[in-house]
């Protein structure tokens, strides 16, 4: 066990280098591959979006509530608008569900009126104040004692998960490479420029390298002797209920925000579950996603103020994310002392939202440091539709069994998703190489048995498609082996039966 | 010889007496807290020569499944269970395997045998499990 | 398409479903199909490799898979057609069913009558929140019971096992014998979950601990599990400060509970018993929905597979009578309640009594674990029938046979289970009531 299979051999040199496989990365990665030149990603683990990027709550938002003038501000209207343009294209699942900053007294309906007068500065359409019936009216299950609401209908929700392959996968379909893992150990620089990377996986030249490695941008930065920066993590947890409770809110319910957070909400996922989430706790090591009993309490009596009657007894599961969080802004721009060094760190919410334009922000850097952007004429937008089996009518179901059966074969029952779903999740670009790869990309295993069922079977799949033992099958990191074999284990003697 | 006192939790009925019995060597002297004669019997062999039925899987070749479930024909002694488990480790059978089938016969001399607990057909169709 | 019409359907071939069907051709159904989503018959009893089964159905002690295999025998002698590896997607009210397979494609059935066979899931460690980090190596103990026993793997070395459920006591057992070490089972309750038997012979046997008021308060590691801390709980289940304590081990097992897999039922809209979270049926096992019926694990959850068994017999021989169009409507309804000291009875309701049926079988999960204790059904005109019981287990159902005529025209029925003022002196095993 142990020894990586199936990973193909890495570049030697590249034009760009973007470090860190998030949504940040891949969409730069992807907007990148607009053109002619050689973009290569490196992620230390073996899929992408195995950071931030799988644990967030999954909102585009509108972008009322950034500070004028600042990149969040100006990057999360213009995100949101790519993702209405991109995102089916790509195959990334959105809801335009809309947002509610729900208010309780007439010091959050100030809160709210500041935060439409902002949004209008920032070039937020449609955004109202909503009275208590108005509320009411649309959110059965919300609290009696609400006073108001701002609404911003352009509010949507995406896959976080989705997002980040989708960019990754078009990035490759249009040339570019992801490695995954791939960690960065060193880079190297030559008379105060960057010249090229060092990873576990060997030595790759770089004209350019992006910073894009989430909650380790700042440990990336120093490699190269930048210390312009500190990465705080923050974190946040969240519960996700089965869809049986998705009509308990219907667009993103947020409380009065305060002055460091959005704070507690209660939203539909873009797969039509119920989420609550996210607390904040800054915390000391890059990885600690650990969820806590007074966290979890924590967000439940935050988001019982705003729906009070929350089914718990659905809960399917709890997780924690870690926010990249830096200073007030993103840090976007060439590193102050590195040449060829650029950061697209700290970024922390509205980053998801952001993230396509950061790209494009990104490519506009690089053009003004001298990187030419030719664009090339091959360059496909969109990846190939890969419709869900149960989405399907029963004509086009019936032709897809036929030519080939194991879209018959209903593997996950929670979520009713085939084998052959779960083959073309693994052979695609930017492929699933594990078991939670696999539920983040059809949801074989999300619902309600949490792969109780389905587990044993993905695994088997996993193994067979990847030409490995199921003893190599992982379920996420690079050590997470899930079985053991039998044979070979020796009987313990020490048991006096 | 001095007798000692060991205490057995009947499992004949959901009641689940917790009872004791005093031995003297070997030598069941005395009972404590069973209330019926099906549980003193139960104690009286726990204390003395406690058995178990033993279940275990063994590998299959060339059938629809990978393991074979088997279970020995009546109870082994109970310190003969991690060696009949680890005998049947080593066993390898063939599809096609009825119900039934003895697996391995007077396993370790114990008089017991382990018999196939259900049949396994041959593999068959092209849609094998992954 | 592959269209077929059936007079009875059971969705689910384990134990539920291929007894219904036997019980639906032997009351006269001519056409019978059982539609299963896995490659063969049997459903869960396939993983359940040890022995217990069948004492009361067959007279002797089987294995899971020698239990299944009689019924497999059985379904394969009565002329039932049998779909595998076929998922249900849709079971509309009418009684059109939409399955698929990679053999039999996309298939409709018309059915005359429905039986809900479905079995149940595992409760997962999401909807116990234990907190803590998300690494490889926490199961629960049924998918690593299929591991072991049908796949041949192994999902740890050193075990931690959450909850006392029987599942999580064999598997403590199995995972012994293959090697594994098993450093105890923790159960938040004061009592344990699981039969007697089965913490007897699965963990002192093998010298496991078992803390009665103890849960997991944290699961560690970053790749694989590393780790659990544990704590003990005060009477309101809550953590006692200063208990807590750390446990090392690379695999942490869920034996926290069963749930109907109840989602066909829900989506045709049948009444749902919020305790059960199965069916509210009749003693007939018949929904809210004329012509659906369901019995086994996905109207409640049992402890012994023969009265799985019995009860689908049931179920599938009233779907039988359905189909011919003898069933009769549904009338004089009345509900059956669980009052004090009972958390749960089975059938929910009554309807109209079945002439020259002289007995109704009814279970029953109690609140609480109790001493001697007395089961009593109460109608409008008082206490009618009553039985002793010596000891009650909420993980052990009370099945008791009640004769019709003691409540044949009562309209008022409520059982209720209370501590026996008198109890008779002990003596003899409790030999529960049988079929």
């Amino acid at each position: 066990m142990g020894e990586m299979r199936g990973l193909e051999p890495i570049s030697s040199k590249a034009d760009v280098v973007v470090i860190g496989g998030g949504v940040v990365g891949c969409a730069i990665a992807r907007e990148l591959s607009r053109y002619r030149l050689d973009v290569v990603l490196l992620e230390q683990a073996p899929d992408v979006a195995t950071g931030t990027s799988k644990a967030n709550s999954g909102i585009l938002h509108a972008g009322f509530d950034c500070e004028p003038g600042t990149w969040k501000a100006r990057l999360n209207v213009r995100g949101a608008a790519l993702y209405a343009e991109i995102a089916e294209g790509l195959g990334i699942p959105r809801r335009e569900i809309g947002s509610l900053v729900v208010a309780h007294s007439d010091a959050d309906l100030a809160t709210c009126e500041s935060l439409l007068a902002r949004g209008r500065e920032n070039g937020v359409a449609g955004l109202e104040i909503w009275g208590a019936d108005r509320l009411r009216a649309h959110e059965p299950s919300i609290s009696a004692d609400v006073a108001g609401a701002l609404w911003a209908p352009t509010a949507a929700v995406v896959c976080p998960f989705l997002a980040t392959v989708g960019f990754g996968e078009n990035a490759i379909r249009n040339g570019a490479k992801i490695h995954t893992e791939c960690g960065v150990t060193g880079l190297v620089t030559a008379g105060g420029r960057i010249v090229a990377v060092e990873t576990t996986r060997g030595r790759i030249e770089a004209r350019f390298v992006v910073n894009a490695a989430g909650v380790h941008a700042a440990d990336v930065a120093r490699l190269a002797g930048d210390d312009s920066f500190t990465i705080h993590p923050r974190r946040g947890e969240y519960i996700l209920f089965d869809r049986s409770t998705g009509a308990l809110a219907r667009s993103v319910l947020f409380p009065t925000p305060s002055k460091v957070s959005k704070g507690i909400l209660v939203s539909p996922t873009v797969h039509g579950n119920i989420f609550i989430g996210p607390n904040a706790a800054d915390v000391d090591e890059l990885d600690d996603v650990e969820t806590t009993a007074p966290g979890l309490d924590e967000i439940i009596s935050g988001a019982r103020k705003i729906v009070p009657d929350l089914p718990l007894q659905n809960a399917i599961t709890e997780f924690a994310g870690l926010r990249a969080a830096a200073g007030k802004d993103f840090i976007i721009g060439e590193s102050p002392i590195v040449k060829g060094l650029v950061h697209a760190a700290g970024i922390q919410s509205p980053g998801l939202t952001s993230a396509p334009a950061i790209g494009e922000a990104i490519a506009e850097i690089l053009a003004d440091l001298g990187l030419k952007l030719t664009p090339d004429p091959t360059f496909v937008p969109v990846n190939p539709h890969r419709p869900k089996f149960t989405e399907q009518t029963p004509v086009e179901q019936m032709a897809r069994i036929a030519a080939d059966p194991l879209a018959g074969r209903v593997i996950c029952r929670c979520e009713t998703i085939t084998e052959a779903e779960i083959v073309a999740a693994i052979r695609a670009p930017c492929g699933a190489r594990t078991i939670d790869g696999v539920k983040r990309r059809v949801r074989a295993g999300a619902g309600r048995c949490q792969g109780g069922f389905c587990g044993p079977r993905v695994t088997a799949i996993l193994a067979r498609e990847l030409g490995i033992p199921v003893t190599a099958v992982r379920k996420e990191t690079l050590e997470s082996w899930l079985f053991y074999a039998r044979a070979g284990l020796e009987i313990r003697e020490d048991i006096d039966a | 010889m001095t007798s000692r006192v060991q205490p057995i939790q009947c499992i004949g009925c959901p009641v689940g007496c917790g009872g004791e019995v005093v031995l003297d060597g070997d030598r069941v002297v005395e009972m404590r807290g069973f209330t019926c004669e099906k549980g003193e019997a139960y104690a009286a062999e726990e204390v003395v020569a406690p058995k178990r039925m033993v279940t275990t899987t063994v590998r299959v070749h060339g059938g629809a499944l990978h393991f074979l479930p088997v279970v020995s024909d009546g109870p082994v002694p109970k310190e003969a269970i991690f060696d009949c488990v680890r005998l049947l480790r080593g066993i390898e059978v063939t599809a096609p395997i009825e119900t039934g089938r003895v697996i391995v016969a007077d396993a370790l001399g114990l008089g017991v045998d382990f018999k196939a607990a259900r049949a396994i057909a041959v593999a068959s169709d092209g849609l094998r499990p992954a | 398409m592959r269209d077929a019409t059936y007079d009875v359907v059971t969705i689910g071939g384990g134990p539920a479903g291929m007894a219904a069907a036997l019980a639906a051709r032997q009351a006269g159904a001519d056409r019978v199909l059982i539609i299963e989503r896995d490659r063969e018959l049997g459903g869960i009893l396939q993983q359940c490799i040890h022995n217990g089964f069948g004492l009361r159905k067959f007279k002797e002690e089987l294995t899971g898979p020698g239990y299944a295999d009689r019924y497999i025998e059985m379904v394969g002698a009565a002329g039932i057609d049998v779909w595998l590896d076929s998922t249900v997607l849709a079971a509309e009210a009418g009684g059109r069913i939409t399955c698929v397979g990679p053999t039999t494609g996309l298939a409709t059935v018309e059915a005359k009558a429905v039986v809900h066979s479905m079995g149940c899931r595992e409760r997962t460690r999401g909807a116990i929140r234990i907190p803590g980090s998300r690494p490889a190596g926490v199961f629960t103990a049924g998918a690593a019971q299929r591991m072991v026993n049908m796949e041949g793997y192994l999902p740890g070395r050193d075990v931690v096992i959450i909850g006392s459920g029987d599942i999580g006591l064999i598997m403590a057992r199995r995972m012994t014998l293959e090697g594994a070490r098993v450093r105890a089972v923790f159960e938040i309750m004061p009592y344990s979950n699981g039969l007697t038997r089965n913490i007897v012979q699965c963990l002192e046997d093998f010298g496991i601990p078992l803390y009665l008021s103890h849960c997991v308060v944290a699961v560690h590691g970053h790749d694989r599990v590393t780790g659990v801390t544990v704590a003990e709980v005060d009477a309101d289940l809550h953590v006692k400060p200063g208990t807590e304590f750390d446990l090392p081990c690379d695999c942490v097992l869920l034996s926290v509970g069963l749930i109907p897999e109840n989602e066909l039922g829900r989506a045709i809209g049948v009444s749902t018993d919020r305790i059960t979270s199965g069916a509210v049926v009749d003693q007939f096992r018949q929904t809210s929905k004329p012509g659906f019926f369901a019995a086994g694990n996905v109207l409640h959850v049992h402890d012994l597979v023969d009265l799985v068994s019995n009860e689908a017999e049931i179920a599938g021989r009233s779907a039988a009578l359905f189909a011919k169009g003898v069933f009769g409507e549904a009338t004089h309804e009345r509900a059956v309640i669980a009052g004090e000291g009972l958390r749960q009875v089975v059938p929910q309701r009554l309807s109209t009594l079945e002439k020259g049926k002289n007995a109704i079988r009814f279970f029953f999960r109690s609140k609480a674990p109790m001493g001697p204790s007395i089961i009593a059904l109460k109608t409008e005109d008082g206490i009618v029938w009553d039985r002793k019981l010596r000891v009650v287990k909420p993980s052990e159902m009370i099945v008791a046979d009640i004769p019709v005529n003691r409540f044949a025209k009562a309209s008022h029925i409520e059982f209720v289970l209370t501590l026996d003022e008198h109890p008779e002196p002990l003596e003899g095993a409790v030999e529960e009531e049988d079929a």
